[in-house]
């Protein structure tokens, strides 16, 4: 029953002040749950276990049924995202040039699901609709940088360039 | 879909009628050619099954509100040839439905077979195997491996959870019909269970998928009773119980519950309701057991404990209203969502620990055995006391009181595998000692049953005057006003958390009018127990209970105070109720347990 924060109750309570707030703005109402959720996924940048009892106690729900909400939503996330954003174009252009095996490619590279973050928080990985750069097709961005023209086996090591960036900076 | 459900919550049929027109409008419709007449506000499922038409279902359970996920159920409407789930469809004047068109065939058909496509198929290795309704389904409509393989889709691969004490969850069997998530949120009020994700990745679990044993879940094992696969089952202690009895070494006790008598028969072939009692107990004896006892020897054990509380708490207006405990889903729920009124609960151990303390104190030194070498083996209708056992807090014997728990359906399996032919055994009796019923005890297994029995001592020991018989039914929330010396005493009998909370609420708002509150986590109380034989619906536990209250009826002695062998063991053994020894053995303590 830990808190996630690993602190003891009083930086909990510091903890869970901005949340507090957050819910003090709403009646005690089943359907504000999808607002308190986004509202506090904005605070914290996810969706933290300690942060959804909360909501549950305040909401009266049960853990389950805000996890269930909170998983059925793209837009929701339960872990903090990843220091590298990639996200891989899924749109027609991707499509029939390759593009669902280089998103296959980077996730056996990485070991996570589209939508999922690696466990040493590195990486987060999703899929866009469009990129716009249909000419560069397969095309993927990671943070601000757009890879086109890919191939699987070009997977690992523009990966590896990040790690090793983030590596260096350090 | 979770939403969905979180805002259709208390949108219960779909449908408004249901009490507030005071006579209900007809309509008549058309089912293969056959015409029927039935009110407004049914389905055409339940018009079909009016005329004996049976249709298919699997997401769908009477009790329950409707889901129309699986569509096993589909039916064609001749009027527009379009497919309708026949579960969640209101009826309609005029319509024509035909459930042997070649479409509605074909499209149910093609439905359970994409259900068996990403199903992993085990039949062998299922707890389920021979009462699966996906299994019978498939039976029903011959359906082949080769068609199940046309479809062959990926199929999951996700950890099983076994950690127990009371439910294993396997959700790779799981084939998303919702019940367990229904019955757990509309009947329990816990959900402990919701689907999580979408479309592929979708499944039923808990909170972040917690092992069920560390989450709010109550351990009623009405999930399980309901699931219409494998995906939820008890426990089993089947493999642990052959081994103590191979052993000579060990002493084996076996206790049953008062409902047993009543529901193990359907599980071999005895109409709902059937008392069986003498071939339960043969049954038994052929199987192994040292010692074949009855619980309902320690029901009456905590009826004297629990009314001496009770009376206390009267004079000394202290704890009131009184809330009975011998329910352990009721109390794990208690101690998740009201740590503040743990006071309120009798502190007497349900039926089950009672026994086995008693059996590994007074019953060794009677009988002349190390209470080291005796293995308590309690056979339940019951998955939450498979978690009661393994509670610290009952230790008090010297040792684990119980030592393991069968389910009503984990029995009958034992005797199934052995071959006996149950049926035609010829009936045996209890053990001496802890063997000696009074009815009182039996009718522990209904919602009602412990009140009433409670209160036939109370009102004999205050007064001297014996008690009206109650008949206080077995469903929902029910009251009365028994009339103890010259005060009226408000009791209220209540079955099924969710009806719990609401009296519980009222108790914490110092609104309740009631004395005494008994309360079961069961629909029905025991006899509708998350380890009954299965399919349970609402019908059958209705019979169950009507089976149990025969046996009280026609038992002699109905009170607890006269049966001989308690007056004995306080005599011989314990002192006085409540006295020190009794306190030592036979009451407990409760914890706070998170809400979430
Ligand atoms: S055992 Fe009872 S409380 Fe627990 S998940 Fe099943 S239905 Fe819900
Ligand atoms: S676990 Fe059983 S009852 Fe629950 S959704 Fe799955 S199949 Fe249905
Ligand atoms: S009502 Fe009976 S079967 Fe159900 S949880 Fe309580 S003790 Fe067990
Ligand atoms: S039984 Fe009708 S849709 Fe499942």
């Amino acid at each position: 029953m830990g808190c996630i924060c690993g602190h003891d109750s009083e930086s909990r309570e510091k903890y869970l002040a901005p949340l507090k707030s957050i819910l003090k703005k709403y009646e005690r109402e089943e359907r504000y749950l999808i607002p308190i959720l986004q509202e506090a996924q904005g605070q914290y940048g996810y969706l933290p276990k300690d942060v959804l009892k909360e909501i549950a106690s305040y909401l009266d729900l049960s853990l389950s049924q805000i996890y269930g909400v909170v998983t059925f939503y793209a837009q929701f996330h339960l872990k903090p995202k990843g220091r590298n954003v990639i996200r891989v174009c899924t749109g027609t252009a991707c499509h029939v040039r390759g593009g669902a095996e280089v998103l296959k490619a980077i996730e056996n590279e990485l070991k996570i699901k589209s939508g999922g973050t690696t466990d040493d928080l590195e990486f987060t990985l999703e899929t866009v609709a469009c990129i716009g750069a249909c000419g560069l097709a397969p095309v993927i961005m990671v943070n601000d940088d757009t890879h086109g023209r890919l191939t699987p086996d070009k997977v690992p090591a523009i990966l590896q360039n990040y790690r090793a960036r983030e590596k260096a900076a350090v | 879909m979770a939403i969905l459900k979180l805002t259709l919550r208390f949108n219960k049929r779909g449908i408004l009628v249901k009490g507030s027109v005071p006579i209900m409008s007809k309509v008549t419709l058309t089912i293969d050619g056959q015409k029927v007449q039935v009110d407004a506000d049914k389905t055409i499922l339940e018009a079909a099954q009016e005329i004996g038409i049976k249709i298919p279902t699997l997401c769908y359970h009477p009790d329950l509100s409707l889901h129309g996920s699986c569509r096993v159920c589909v039916v064609e409407n001749l009027a527009n040839n379009r497919l309708l789930a026949s579960c969640v469809t209101p009826v309609m004047e005029g319509m024509e439905i035909s459930t042997l068109s070649a479409r509605a065939r074909r499209a149910r058909r093609r439905n359970v077979e994409l259900l068996l496509a990403n199903h992993p198929n085990d039949c062998l290795g299922c707890d389920r195997n021979g009462s699966c309704e996906l299994q019978e389904i498939t039976h029903e409509m011959s359906i082949r491996r080769e068609d199940v393989e046309r479809f062959a889709g990926e199929t999951r691969d996700l950890p099983v959870d076994e950690t127990g004490p009371s439910l294993k969850r396997d959700p790779n069997k799981c084939i998303l019909c919702g019940r367990c998530v229904r019955v757990c949120e509309e009947i329990q009020g816990v959900s402990a269970l919701q689907f999580s994700s979408r479309g592929f990745d979708s499944i039923v679990t808990t909170a972040f998928d917690l092992p069920q044993s560390e989450v709010n879940c109550a351990n009623c094992g009405q999930c399980a009773a309901v699931c219409p696969v494998g995906a939820i089952t008890e426990v089993s202690e089947i493999d642990r119980v052959w081994r103590v009895i191979e052993d000579p070494e060990k002493y084996v006790v076996v206790q049953t519950a008062p409902s047993i008598q009543a529901t193990i028969g359907e599980e071999f072939g005895f109409e709902p309701g059937t008392v069986v009692t003498g071939k339960l107990v043969a049954a038994l004896k052929k199987l192994g057991f040292d010692k074949v006892f009855s619980t309902e020897f320690s029901a009456d054990l905590t009826i004297m404990e629990e009314g001496n509380e009770f009376i206390k708490r009267i004079k000394g207006h202290k704890n009131l209203p009184h809330i009975t405990s011998c329910c352990p889903g009721w109390i794990k729920f208690a101690e998740h969502n009201y740590p503040d009124l743990l006071n309120h609960l009798s502190t007497a151990k349900s039926p089950q620990q009672m026994f086995s303390a008693i059996t590994k104190t007074y019953y060794a030194e009677k009988a002349g055995i190390d209470p080291a070498n005796i293995y308590t083996v309690a056979v339940m209708p019951c998955t939450a006391k498979k978690f009661e056992k393994e509670r610290e807090e009952h230790r008090d014997s010297g040792y684990q009181d119980t030592d393991a728990v069968l389910t009503t359906r984990e029995l009958a399996r034992m005797i199934k595998e052995v071959g006996l032919d149950f049926a035609n055994l010829e009936d045996e009796h209890y053990d001496e000692i802890m063997g000696s019923l009074t009815g009182a005890a039996t009718i522990f297994g209904t919602t009602g049953g412990v009140t009433e029995a409670a209160l036939r001592t109370v009102k004999e020991v205050l007064t001297g005057e014996p008690l009206e018989r109650l008949e206080l039914g077995y469903m929902g929330i029910k009251e009365a006003e028994v009339e103890i010396g010259d005060r009226k005493y408000n009791i209220a009998v209540v079955s099924g958390l969710a009806n719990a909370a609401k009296l519980l609420d009222e108790v914490r708002a110092g609104s309740s009018k009631y004395d005494w509150i008994e309360v079961m986590a069961c629909p029905h109380g025991c006899v509708g127990g998350g380890g009954q034989p299965l399919p349970a619906t609402k019908e059958k536990k209705d019979k169950r209970a009507m089976g149990l209250a025969s046996i009280d009826k026609s038992n002699t002695i109905r009170k607890s105070h006269e049966n001989l062998d308690i007056i004995r063991l306080y005599e011989e053994f314990l002192g006085e109720p409540l006295s020190g020894e009794s306190h030592h053995l036979l009451h407990t303590t409760y914890r706070k347990r998170d809400k979430n």
